[in-house]
């Protein structure tokens, strides 16, 4: 028994207790304390985690209510590791880019860390009743969070996210009932052992065959929300557009992974024969969240709605590999090639992406702090002349995100679409087009925001400030250093996913 | 250390000192602008050194040269290995010697260009990272590395012709040359990732088993799918990219605004180096191309209709660099098409010439404008030939080796080695008809500008005021002049050394291979093309002539057909018409789409959900409520009578609870 993963649950919920009774002058620096503490844990967990050995490690199981199947049973595979890894540097860099004059500030840290929590216990959990409970966990301090401190429409944007995301769930809990009721069992472990012995369809499809589809079909709408697919997404742009900067990041950098983390985790191990009966509209959706999302943010005005659809955009590459892996499930040692880098390309697609687009919300979180709450595309021009440094790593960020080789965004890119090609082929080349549109919007931001002449209110946009810089720095150091060693984090899937074959 | 680890130690030390240079720089404060030239410039010198040292072991090697040195880049796990490698070959070892040179004289000439920019720092940063991307983009031994350095390239690119950032119009045509280009590398990027497929590797020689090797070409040329073969799938994906960065038909029109960059960066980028990339490419690969007949014919026919196209073009332009950028056009439509018709030392031949002579003609063009007040029209300049001399005699000299004049310019022996490979190309005789047109055509685009810069009364104030440039900035134009007819010795084919250091073999000095019957005629043929275009070019713009200034006489003698081509034959027009226009439509349509349809959706089901909510409420008011209060009312009138009937007795029962518990709870503790 590894005390390593509760500890790491425990210590954000611990610092939201704290929080809680600490006085509100001290929040913010108790809050980055235990977020430190929680990145120095995270670190810990990565390199204590054997590689060669690969598999679930650091795991723990305490029985809980067994008349349930409720167990807290924690374990980290490469995937688990990276999204702690994730979590730990998204924690204190959200914290450290809030606002410092801020309304209720006990409170806000409070359920920041609580939202942490939740996020963590999501990617460790591997009993269906506790990790539910983490994922249900998360909307409770996000919707807070987005309507007390977001901006002037955060009240319905609020409501909509709760609304969505819990219609979402409602439909996985049904179908993880219907599947505790064919099964007896919450344990992911077992029931993908179940799934690859190939007893869990038959045992679902008795009485009703539709059964199966049924129950796939919740699980899959209670994660798609969450990533979200598109059609399912229409709630993202406005809840990222109305949250707080911070809660943008965490919402963009952590949130989105819980869904995708529950593809992985669930969808693919549990029903690989239907993901490879439906290939074809799932594929179609991968293909819509990359090309419409990619078009509807060349429509968009708004700095902060741009990069929401750009976070779909995103994503939607990460659909796009998971889905073909899904597609191609077979013995053939050319797929096993195909499904190894595609899966790899998905997962560091999903650091990269975290990372990335926490710190463009977390730029234009600068830019509006010093506009006035201005962050319109037309709002600004020349900014460069006028904030060299701020401009300068906002770049990056961006090419970060185009998918610039040399930069973080290259590698998971280049592995999915390799990995993809091998399994789907033609598909993967309709989604080629995302990738020019991608460049296409974001570097709209580049001309608008950066080029052309600085308008005269502007004169004195002050560049990034010590503290920022303090943090913006080795972030952006990050990503060059992660396009340029991928195999730091890639290390960790040298020995596979577990769950997956 | 032995002789292959010196080697690579070289190969490395060629991209790094630019790379180190870069990172230094970025961090540089901007007010030590010298410094900052100086330290690019010796990287610079250094890389130059380093490929020097290169190019002697290549051709010491002798036949076949060939050195690699493939590592890992990451490992995924048991199937996948990611190798990255380093290449040296006769192929890429005169490109590298070609781009450091070229790259070290335009740095210095930055020095006088650039000194006063407040940004020079940024400047030279920039531009050393584009020397490192570009000397590691040839030194590739796998499409993986080439690929990256490729969008490097594209970045530097971007942030050198936007480098004025200010200026609205360098930064669209910043935008616009990352975005065409990457249309291109979309193509490479799908045609890597299909080769990566087909071959499991995607190193270019690795003992066998690289993908330019002959097993895996066998294996590529010989599976079908869809009516064309993977090598000739992959060769035209590739092409795309190459294409898309070389400024061919229909991808040029990034390439002239290119040009609103600082004239340095038009010299060494735009005209030199990273636009001949695409032709590298394809040399490069063109194992992979030979194994596919419609793959090459696709390269040569495109080259041909780019050659033409661009030549055509540059006709009517009256920026003086717009014109250079339309020649660059035509200049790699000549490369492209000698890949096509079978004549890849041609190609790479006429790659360096073309680097030099054009580096040239742009840093003249850029010392032109400096003398004369930053003047870009050449209708408003004229007689510059007496108050710039230098920049004149230069200015010529590149002009004459671009025009293709006989014998004493490297220029005419490459265009003439292509137009060769053409004539003896057994598909068809287009592109050598083609290209003999835009041999004439060029020979007057050239002397039109030659006549109307250096020649004649000055045109407008600032022309008659101009002053020579700096020595910082002459003394790269005359060594680049040097440089523009020296390369000949080596590639005429009475002594074919070139040839022979690419293909193999050995090169013999034979004064009567010129003579011979498959020579002359087309020296002779070409000869008199270029006199032709000079003497039409004399007759129209002849200095003696006596035009309003700011008027083109060819204006009218042309007509409606000059308006075209001044127009760039509407090209951008159209893409604005058709494309741009399609993805902003498109883009709204996408957002409408998610309001009103996805939207729409949650919308309706959420308006739904409250219309059984208000009906659900009102049964529970006036159905469930209404009968439970009713049932309420009873039972309070009953729980009354009862209430009498027990009045009194409560402290009885509450005494029987008590006395009961305890005693149960004795009684269990007794069991």
């Amino acid at each position: 028994m590894d005390p390593l993963l509760p500890l790491i649950i425990a210590l954000p919920l611990l610092a939201s207790v704290v929080l809680a009774l600490a006085p509100a002058g001290l929040a913010r620096r108790i809050a980055l304390g235990f977020a430190f503490a929680g990145l120095a844990l995270a670190l810990a967990a990565v390199l204590r985690y054997d590689t060669a050995v690969g598999g679930l490690q650091f795991v723990f199981r305490y029985d809980w209510i067994p008349a349930l199947g409720a167990e807290w049973y924690f374990g980290a595979d490469g995937l688990g590791v990276l999204l702690v890894l994730l979590a730990g540097l998204l924690g204190p860099f959200a914290l450290w880019m809030t606002p410092p004059e801020l309304p209720l500030p006990r409170l806000f840290f409070a359920l920041m860390s609580l939202l942490q929590a939740a996020a963590l216990g999501v990617f460790l959990s591997l009993n269906f009743v506790v990790w539910f409970l983490f994922w249900e966990l998360a909307l409770i301090p996000a919707f807070f969070l987005i309507k007390l401190w977001g901006g002037d429409r955060a009240g319905p944007a609020a409501y909509q996210f709760f609304l969505y995301t819990m219609t979402g769930s409602i439909a996985m809990l049904l179908a993880f009932l219907a599947l505790f009721r064919a099964t007896g069992s919450f344990d992911f472990i077992d029931l993908a052992e179940a799934a690859r012995a190939g007893e869990l369809m038959p045992s679902l499809a008795v009485g009703a065959p539709v059964a199966a589809g049924l129950v796939f079909a919740g699980v899959f709408l209670g994660l798609a929300v969450k990533v979200p697919v598109v059609p399912f997404h229409t709630w993202l742009p406005d809840t990222y557009a109305e949250a707080p900067a911070g809660v943008s990041m965490i919402l963009t950098g952590l949130l989105s992974k819980m869904g995708l983390y529950g593809m992985l985790r669930i969808l693919l191990p549990l029903f690989p024969e239907l993901m490879q009966a439906w290939m074809a509209p799932l594929l179609v959706l991968a293909l819509a969240s990359i090309l419409l999302s990619a078009l509807a943010a060349l429509a968009q005005t708004d700095l902060k709605r741009i990069l929401a659809y750009s976070s779909i955009n995103h994503l939607g590459y990460c659909l796009l590999g998971l889905f073909a892996v899904g597609a191609a499930a077979g013995p053939a040692a050319g797929l096993a090639a195909g499904r190894e880098a595609a899966l790899a390309g998905v997962c560091f697609q999903m650091f990269s992406h975290g990372v990335t687009a926490a710190t463009l919300f977390a730029f234009v979180a600068v830019i509006e702090a010093r506009s006035g709450g201005l962050r319109g595309l037309h709002d600004f021009g020349g900014l460069r002349a006028a904030a060299p440094m701020l401009c300068g790593l906002m770049g990056v960020a961006l090419f970060a995100s185009i998918g610039l080789p040399g930069l973080s965004g290259f590698v998971g890119e280049f592995l999915i679409f390799k990995g993809a090609f091998g399994l789907v082929g033609g598909w993967v080349a309709l989604a080629l087009p995302g990738l020019l549109l991608t460049a296409g919007f974001l570097l709209r931001v580049l001309l608008r925001v950066f080029s052309g002449p600085l308008p005269e209110r502007w004169q004195a946009f002050p560049d990034l400030t010590r503290r920022e810089g303090l943090m913006l720095f080795p972030i952006v150091g990050l990503m060059v250093v992660l396009g340029c060693f991928p195999g730091l984090l890639l290390r960790l899937f040298h020995s596979g996913f577990a769950l997956l074959p | 250390m032995t002789e292959t680890a010196t080697l690579f130690l070289a190969l490395a030390l060629i991209p790094l000192p630019p790379l180190a240079a870069a990172a230094v720089l970025l961090f540089m404060p901007g007010r030590l602008r010298r410094p900052a030239g100086a330290i690019a410039v010796v990287a610079q010198a250094l890389a130059l050194f380093a490929s020097g040292t290169v190019l002697v072991r290549v051709v010491a090697g002798g036949d076949g040269f060939r050195e690699v040195l493939n590592f890992t880049w990451f490992q995924l796990g048991a199937e996948t290995v990611v190798p990255l490698g380093l290449l040296v070959d006769a192929t890429n070892a005169p490109v590298l010697l070609m781009v450091s040179l070229v790259g070290l004289l335009v740095f210095i000439y930055s020095i006088a260009y650039m000194g006063g920019d407040p940004r020079a720092v940024r400047f030279f940063c920039f531009l050393s990272f584009f020397s490192a991307a570009m000397l590691g983009l040839l030194v590739a031994n796998s499409l993986l590395l080439l690929f990256i350095c490729w969008e490097l390239v594209g970045l530097a690119s971007y942030l050198l012709i936007g480098f004025w950032f200010q200026k609205p119009a360098a930064a669209r045509a910043a935008r616009k040359a990352f975005i065409v280009t990457r249309i291109g590398d979309l193509g490479l990027f799908l045609g890597m990732i299909w080769l990566y497929r087909e071959a499991g590797t995607l190193l270019f020689y690795d003992g066998g088993a690289g993908v330019l090797e002959t097993a895996v070409l066998g294996g590529l040329a010989a599976g079908a799918a869809g009516g064309m073969t993977a090598a000739t799938a992959i060769a035209l994906l590739l092409f795309i990219g190459a294409a898309g960065k070389s400024g061919q038909v229909p991808f040029h029109v990034w390439l002239p605004d290119a040009m609103e960059g600082p004239t340095p960066v038009s010299a060494l980028i735009h005209a030199a180096t990273m636009v001949a990339a695409g032709v590298f490419l394809v040399a490069r690969a063109y194992p992979l191309f030979e194994a596919s007949a419609t793959a090459l014919s696709v390269v040569a026919w495109v080259g041909a209709a780019t050659a033409l196209l661009g030549a055509c073009i540059a006709v009517a332009q009256r920026e003086i660099k717009r014109i250079l950028a339309y020649s660059t056009v035509s200049q790699l439509g000549f490369m492209m098409l000698s890949l096509g018709v079978g004549g890849p030392v041609a190609a790479l031949f006429h790659l360096l010439a073309h680097a030099f002579f054009k580096a040239l003609l742009f840093l003249g063009a850029g010392s032109v404008s400096h003398g004369c007040g930053e003047e870009k029209d050449v209708l408003r300049m004229g007689g510059l030939g007496r108050r710039m001399p230098l920049t004149f005699a230069c200015y010529g000299i590149g002009m004459m080796a671009l025009a293709g004049f006989p014998f004493f310019f490297s220029g005419f022996w490459s265009k003439e080695a292509i137009l060769h490979a053409a004539q003896a190309w057994p598909v068809s005789p287009g592109p050598f008809w083609i290209a003999l047109a835009a041999t004439f055509l060029t020979a007057f685009y050239m002397s039109r500008q030659m006549l109307l810069v250096f020649f004649g009364r000055a045109r407008s104030e600032a022309a008659a005021q101009a002053h020579e440039s700096p020595r910082l900035m002459t003394a790269p134009l005359v060594i680049l002049a040097a440089l523009s007819v020296l390369p000949l010795v080596v590639a005429t084919p009475a002594w074919p050394w070139f040839e022979a250091l690419v293909r193999g073999g050995e090169a013999q000095w034979a004064l009567s291979r010129l003579l011979a019957p498959e020579v002359w005629p087309l020296l002779a043929g070409s000869i008199l093309l270029v006199g032709a275009g000079v003497g039409l070019a004399w007759w129209i713009y002849h200095p003696g002539r006596r035009e309003a200034a700011g008027r083109d006489p060819l204006e009218d003698r042309l007509g409606a057909g000059h308006r075209v081509l001044a127009e760039e034959l509407y090209w951008d027009r159209t893409y604005d018409f058709t494309v741009v226009r399609a993805c902003r439509w498109s883009g709204r349509l996408a957002a409408a789409l998610d309001r009103w349809i996805w939207g729409g959706a949650v919308a309706l089901a959420a308006a739904l959900a409250r219309l059984f909510s208000a009906l659900a409420d009102r049964l529970d008011r006036r159905g469930l409520n209404h009968g439970f209060d009713l049932g309420c009312a009873g039972l309070r009138a009953g729980g009354i009578g009862l209430h009498r009937a027990h009045r009194g007795q409560l402290h009885f029962l509450l005494t029987t609870l008590g006395v009961g518990a305890v005693g149960l709870l004795l009684l269990l503790a007794w069991l």
